[in-house]
C-alpha cells in the first residue's frame, strides 16, 4: 500500500525516509538499531523521488525504507554483527541480497541489533546492548501489567524480542521501517518475529543468496524477511531470491517472483500439526491457540491431520554439535591481522591472536568456538559430527516422509509462550535459553525447509504470539498463500504505541502492511 | 650388519596454471607487488564464499588422467584448520576426504651407475592428486620482530601429488619428481618452476631391515631443486641409518634441509602434532564430474567437465615423445630421455634433421655432446643459443658432404659460438678447413711436407 502511496504521490520518498528516521530517533530506546545511515537513506531517498516524478520507478520497492541486520555486509556502512571484534568495521562490499534492495531502490535506514554474531534467542548478549520489544511500550501489554511501583520507571517491566534478529523485528514491529532483513539459523527470524507480532518468514536453504551474511552456520543460515505482513514478505521474497553465482550453495532452478492468491477455499488442503510441537514448557495460552487455529482450518474445509516428526527431540542437541562445530571454524579467521580488532598485545603472533580474541568475541561465541572445537577433534569427530549430520538426515526425513503422505503444510507453535521480561530471561544463560526456545524452530534449518511465523493474536499479557507454518522445499508459493489465508483470518492487531501515533501522518495508521 | 632398506615417498605441490585462484577470481601471478592480487575472499572477509574455478578443475583431471589416476566422478572438499599468519581464513580448504584423483603411477628412468648407456624403468605409485588451497606468505623481519605477510599466493590453486613410499634413494626421488615435472609442463597444468615455488617437494624417508615393518619417518621439507631434493633424501637416509645404529631413535618430526650446509635439521615447531579438525566445507557442494556416458543430455555444456573429453585431448606425455623419437629417428633411448630433459632440445634436433641429409643417428651426438655441453658451460638455454638449427644443418651438411673434416667442424662449431653471424661456409673459407679432394693437390703437398723433411 504504501507503494501505491508513493506512486501515486500521496507522499514523496524522502518524506517516508524523514519520518522513519525521526521515529527511529524517537524510539531510540528500543535499541533497536545500531547504526542509522542518515545521510545515505536520504540520498537513496531523494534519487527515488527524481525516478518517481519521473514515472519510472524502478519497482514496488523504490522508496521503501528498509533496514537490515547488522550481519549483513554493507559497503561504506559499519558492519558489527554487535561484536567488538568487528567494531568500526567498514565493509567493502554489499551482501547480495543488500545489493538486491538498493538496486531496486529500497532506502537502506541502517543495521539493526543482534545477539553477538547472531547467537541467541533474545537479542540480548550483544556489545551495544539488548533490543526492547516495541510491545513492552503499547497500550495493550500496558493495560494488562500490573504496575510494580507507582514510578515512572520503563526498566524492570519491558520484555525482550526474542531474537537474534532482534533489531529487525523491533524495526518493523515499531514502524520504523517497512521490512527488514534478519537472519534464521535455528529460529533467529521467526521467533523475534513471534514475540514481536510480524511476519518472519524463513525461505528454504538455498533460495537466497548467502554471499555477504557473515555465517553462523553455513549449512543453515538463511536471510530472513521481517514484514508486517504475509503479501510483503511475499514481495520482498520475490525481489531476494534466485541463483547467485557468488554463493555455490544457491540452486540454479529459474525462480520466478508470485503474486499471492487470495484463498477462498481451503477444502484441497491438509495441514499436518506434528504431535512432537506440544514440547515441555509449551504454555498452556498457546497450546490453546494452536489448538483454536487447527479448528479454524478444519472448520474451514480443510483436512487436519496428525502427524509424527519422532526425531524431533534430538534436533536441539544436534544442532548444538553441528551449530559449534561450524562456528569454531567461522570464527577462525578473526586474528585481526586483516581486518577488526587488533589486540596491541604483540609479543607474539599467538598472543595477538589469543589476545584479540578474547577481547574481541564475548562469552556465548568463545563458549561456542571451544565446543565446536571439541567435537572436531579428531577423536571425536566420529561420535560428534558424524553422528549429529547422521541425526540430522534422520530428522530432515521425518519431514520427507511427513509431506510426501499428502500433507502440504504443517502448523506449530513458534515459541513456547509469550515475551519473557528481560529481568527473567537473564536468570538463565545463553546456552540454556537457546536450548530452550529453539526446539519449535530448529527443525526447519536441519532440513532446510521453508517456514513462517504468522502474528496470531495476543496474549493475557498483551503480548504477541505466533504460530508457525513449515511448507515443502521450494513450495514458497503454496507456504505464503496459506499463510496470508490465515492472517486474514485472525485479524491480529496493531500495535498502539504513543510514538508512533506522534509520527503518523495517515500513512502508518490504517494499514499494516506496505 | 644387517643391511638397511630406505624408504622414501614423497609429496608434492604443484601450483596450478591458471588465469585466476582457486576460489576466487584473483590473478596468479609471480613477483607481483605485495598483496596486490588479493580479492575479498582471499583476505578472509566476513561473508565471502569460495566459487570453484572450472581450469583449476580441468587441470587436476588433466594430471590426473596422465599419471594413469582413477578420476573420482564426485569429490569433496574439507576444511584443514591452523592458526598461522599467512592462512588468512584459520583453515585450508582441501580435499582430506574424498580427492578427485586415485591409485595412479608414474614411471621414471634412471641411469645405472651414471653411465647413459643403461637406463632402467621404475614406477611409483600415486596415491592420490587432490585440489586445495596455496598459503600466502609469511616474511619474518627478525630485526623487528615483526612478520610480514603477503596475501598474493594466498588461494592459489594446488595440485597435492602424494607418492607412495617406493623409491628407495635420493637418485630416485629426484627422476620420479622430474618425470612429473616434465608431464606438468607438458599438460600445461602446472609450470612447475622450483625455484619459482610452482613445485614444492617434500619428502618422507625412513629406514628398516628387510623383513621387518617400516621405520618410524620424518618429513624433509625447504627442498628448493631437484638436485637437493637427492641429496636432503640421501643425507636423511644416511643421518637415520647412523643414529639407529648408534642405539638412537628417530623422531617422527619435520626437519628442513639446509643447502648450504648440506643437511637436515629439526624444524622450528610450526604445526607440531597438530588436530587439524577437518570438517566437511559447507560452502561447496560435491563436485560431480562426468564421462561421455554419464552426461546428462541437456547440460550446458560450459557447467560440466567431461572426463572423455578432456582425455581425448591429452597431449602427447613425454614417455610417449620419447618412444616416437626413438622409432622415428633410431637413436636410443638415453638420447630420446637427454633431448626431452632440455626444454627446446628435442625441436632444435627435429629442425636440424629436416634440414639435413646427415643422419639423425650421427645428427644426435653433434647435439647432446656439441651443442648442449657448449649450451652448458655458458649457462644458456637451447632458445638462446647464438648457433641456430639452421646454421647447424647448414655445417653438418659441409660434413656430410665430405668437404670439410669433423675436426675441421668442431672448428667451425667453435667459430659459430662467437653468433658473429658468419655462415659455416664463409668460416671454411676464412680458414680454409676444405677438405682437399684434388689428388694432385694432395700429392703436391704431401710431396711438400716430404721434402721439407728430408731438408731439416
Amino acid at each position: 500500500q504504501v507503494a501505491a502511496a508513493l506512486k501515486e504521490g500521496h507522499v514523496t520518498p524522502t518524506e517516508l525516509c524523514q519520518r522513519c528516521l525521526s521515529l527511529i530517533k524517537s524510539t531510540k530506546f528500543l535499541n533497536a538499531y545500531i547504526t542509522v545511515a542518515e545521510e545515505t537513506a536520504l540520498k537513496q531517498a531523494e534519487a527515488s523521488e527524481e525516478r518517481h516524478k519521473r514515472g519510472q520507478p524502478l519497482g514496488i520497492l523504490d522508496g521503501i525504507p528498509i533496514a537490515v541486520k547488522d550481519n549483513f555486509n554493507t559497503a561504506g556502512i559499519e558492519t558489527t554483527c554487535a561484536s567488538n571484534m568487528l567494531r568500526g568495521y567498514i565493509s567493502p562490499y554489499n551482501a547480495t541480497v543488500v545489493q538486491k534492495l538498493l538496486d531496486q531502490g529500497a532506502v537502506l535506514l541502517g543495521k539493526t541489533n543482534l545477539d553477538e554474531f547472531a547467537m541467541g534467542s533474545g537479542s540480548t548478549d550483544g556489545v551495544f546492548g539488548p533490543v526492547r520489544n516495541p510491545w513492552s511500550y503499547s497500550r495493550q501489554y500496558k493495560e494488562k501489567s500490573v504496575p510494580k511501583s507507582h514510578s515512572e520507571d520503563k526498566e524492570p517491566d519491558w520484555v525482550i524480542t526474542g531474537g537474534s534478529s532482534g533489531g529487525s523485528a523491533a524495526a518493523v514491529s515499531s514502524f520504523t521501517c517497512f521490512a527488514a532483513l534478519g537472519s534464521d539459523t535455528g529460529g533467529s527470524t521467526r521467533n523475534p518475529a513471534a514475540h514481536c507480532g510480524v511476519v518472519g518468514l524463513k525461505p528454504t536453504y538455498g533460495l537466497i543468496s548467502r554471499h555477504g551474511l557473515i555465517p553462523l552456520v553455513n549449512s543453515m543460515d538463511v536471510p530472513g524477511i521481517l514484514t508486517r505482513c504475509v503479501d510483503d514478505a511475499a514481495i520482498m521474497l520475490g525481489s531476494l531470491a534466485g541463483h547467485d553465482p557468488k554463493d555455490s550453495t544457491t540452486v540454479q532452478d529459474n525462480f520466478k517472483p508470485f503474486e499471492l492468491p487470495n484463498l477462498t477455499d481451503v477444502s484441497k488442503l491438509s495441514i499436518g500439526i506434528p504431535k512432537e510441537y506440544h514440547a515441555p514448557g509449551l504454555s498452556s495460552e498457546i497450546l490453546a491457540l494452536w489448538s483454536k487455529a487447527a479448528d479454524l482450518f478444519q472448520n474451514a474445509g480443510a483436512k487436519v491431520v496428525e502427524v509424527s516428526l519422532p526425531h524431533t527431540r534430538y534436533s536441539i542437541v544436534c544442532y548444538h554439535v553441528l551449530c559449534t562445530a561450524e562456528v569454531a571454524s567461522n570464527m577462525a579467521r578473526f586474528d585481526g591481522l586483516e581486518y577488526g580488532h587488533r589486540s596491541d598485545m604483540n609479543e607474539s603472533t599467538e598472543s595477538m591472536y589469543a589476545a584479540t580474541r578474547r577481547e574481541g568475541f564475548n562469552d556465548v561465541v568463545r563458549g561456542r568456538i571451544l565446543s565446536g572445537n571439541y567435537f572436531l577433534l579428531k577423536q571425536n569427530y566420529e561420535k560428534y559430527f558424524i553422528k549429529a549430520q547422521k541425526v540430522r538426515r534422520l530428522i530432515a526425513n521425518d519431514f520427507v516422509k511427513v509431506f510426501r503422505s499428502g500433507v502440504d503444510v504443517l502448523l506449530t507453535p513458534t515459541t513456547l509462550s509469550d515475551a519473557a521480561p528481560y529481568m527473567e530471561f537473564i536468570k538463565e544463560d545463553n546456552r540454556t535459553r537457546s536450548a530452550q526456545d529453539d526446539i519449535l524452530t530448529q527443525a526447519a534449518n536441519m532440513a532446510g525447509l521453508p517456514a513462517i511465523n504468522v502474528p496470531t493474536a495476543l496474549s493475557e499479557r498483551g503480548l504477541p504470539v505466533g504460530l508457525q507454518f513449515i511448507g515443502r522445499s521450494f513450495q514458497e508459493q503454496q507456504l505464503l498463500t496459506v499463510a496470508k489465508w490465515f492472517e486474514k483470518q485472525v485479524q491480529f492487531p496493531m500495535i498502539q504505541l504513543e510514538e508512533v501515533k506522534k509520527h503518523d501522518h495517515g500513512v502508518f495508521q490504517h494499514q499494516k502492511c506496505a | 650388519l644387517a643391511p638397511w632398506v630406505p624408504v622414501v615417498g614423497l609429496e608434492i605441490h604443484a601450483q596450478i596454471s591458471s588465469n585466476s585462484k582457486l576460489f576466487s577470481g584473483s590473478q596468479v601471478q609471480f613477483a607481483a607487488p605485495p598483496n596486490s592480487l588479493v580479492s575479498f575472499f582471499d583476505a578472509s572477509l566476513p561473508g565471502t564464499l569460495p566459487v570453484l574455478n572450472r581450469r583449476c578443475v580441468e587441470a587436476a583431471v588433466m594430471t590426473g588422467l596422465a599419471l594413469n589416476c582413477s578420476i573420482n566422478k564426485k569429490s569433496l572438499f574439507d576444511r584443514k584448520h591452523y592458526f598461522y599468519a599467512d592462512l588468512p581464513a584459520g583453515y585450508q580448504i582441501t580435499q582430506q576426504r574424498v580427492p578427485i584423483a586415485v591409485n595412479g603411477s608414474l614411471s621414471y628412468s634412471l641411469c645405472i651407475d651414471n653411465k647413459m648407456s643403461q637406463m632402467v624403468t621404475k614406477t611409483v605409485r600415486i596415491k592420490q592428486i587432490q585440489l586445495e588451497q596455496d598459503s600466502g606468505k609469511s616474511l619474518h623481519d627478525d630485526t623487528r620482530s615483526q612478520t610480514l605477510v603477503d596475501l598474493n599466493r594466498a588461494g592459489v590453486g594446488l595440485m597435492e601429488v602424494v607418492m607412495e613410499p617406493d623409491m628407495c634413494c635420493g637418485e630416485e626421488a629426484a627422476a620420479a619428481v622430474r618425470e612429473l615435472q616434465l608431464i606438468l609442463q607438458t599438460l600445461g597444468s602446472s609450470q612447475a618452476v622450483m625455484a619459482e615455488g610452482q613445485l614444492r617437494v617434500d619428502a618422507n624417508v625412513s629406514v628398516h631391515h628387510p623383513g621387518e615393518p617400516y621405520g618410524v619417518r620424518t618429513e624433509v621439507k625447504n627442498i628448493n631443486s631437484i638436485r637437493f631434493l637427492a641429496k636432503a633424501v640421501d643425507y636423511e637416509i644416511q643421518r637415520q641409518i647412523e643414529e639407529l645404529e648408534n642405539g638412537g631413535t628417530i623422531l617422527n618430526e619435520t626437519r628442513a634441509f639446509d643447502s648450504k650446509l648440506g643437511c637436515t635439521v629439526p624444524m622450528r615447531d610450526k604445526e607440531g602434532k597438530q588436530d587439524y579438525r577437518f570438517m566437511p566445507e559447507p560452502n561447496l557442494p560435491p563436485l560431480i564430474l562426468y564421462d561421455a556416458k554419464s552426461l546428462p543430455a541437456n547440460m550446458n555444456h560450459q557447467q560440466v567437465i567431461n572426463i572423455d573429453w578432456i582425455h581425448e585431448r591429452l597431449p602427447d606425455l613425454p614417455s610417449v615423445k620419447r618412444e616416437k623419437l626413438v622409432e622415428q629417428y633410431g637413436i636410443l633411448p638415453e638420447h630420446s630421455f637427454t633431448l626431452l630433459n632440455e626444454e627446446g632440445l628435442a625441436e632444435f634436433f627435429e629442425n636440424v634433421v629436416k634440414q639435413t641429409q646427415m643422419k639423425p643417428k650421427k645428427v644426435i651426438g653433434w647435439i647432446l655432446q656439441d651443442l648442449l655441453s657448449y649450451l652448458k658451460q655458458h649457462s644458456l638455454t637451447v632458445k638462446e643459443s647464438p648457433v641456430s638449427s639452421f646454421l647447424l644443418a647448414d655445417l653438418l651438411n659441409l660434413l656430410e658432404k665430405k668437404e670439410i673434416s669433423s675436426t675441421a667442424a668442431k672448428q667451425v662449431l667453435a667459430e659459430l659460438w662467437k653468433g658473429e653471424g658468419k655462415t659455416p661456409l664463409e668460416i671454411v673459407k676464412e680458414q680454409k678447413l676444405q677438405l682437399l679432394q684434388d689428388q694432385k693437390e694432395l700429392e703436391q703437398i704431401c710431396q711438400a711436407v716430404i721434402d721439407r723433411q728430408e731438408n731439416e
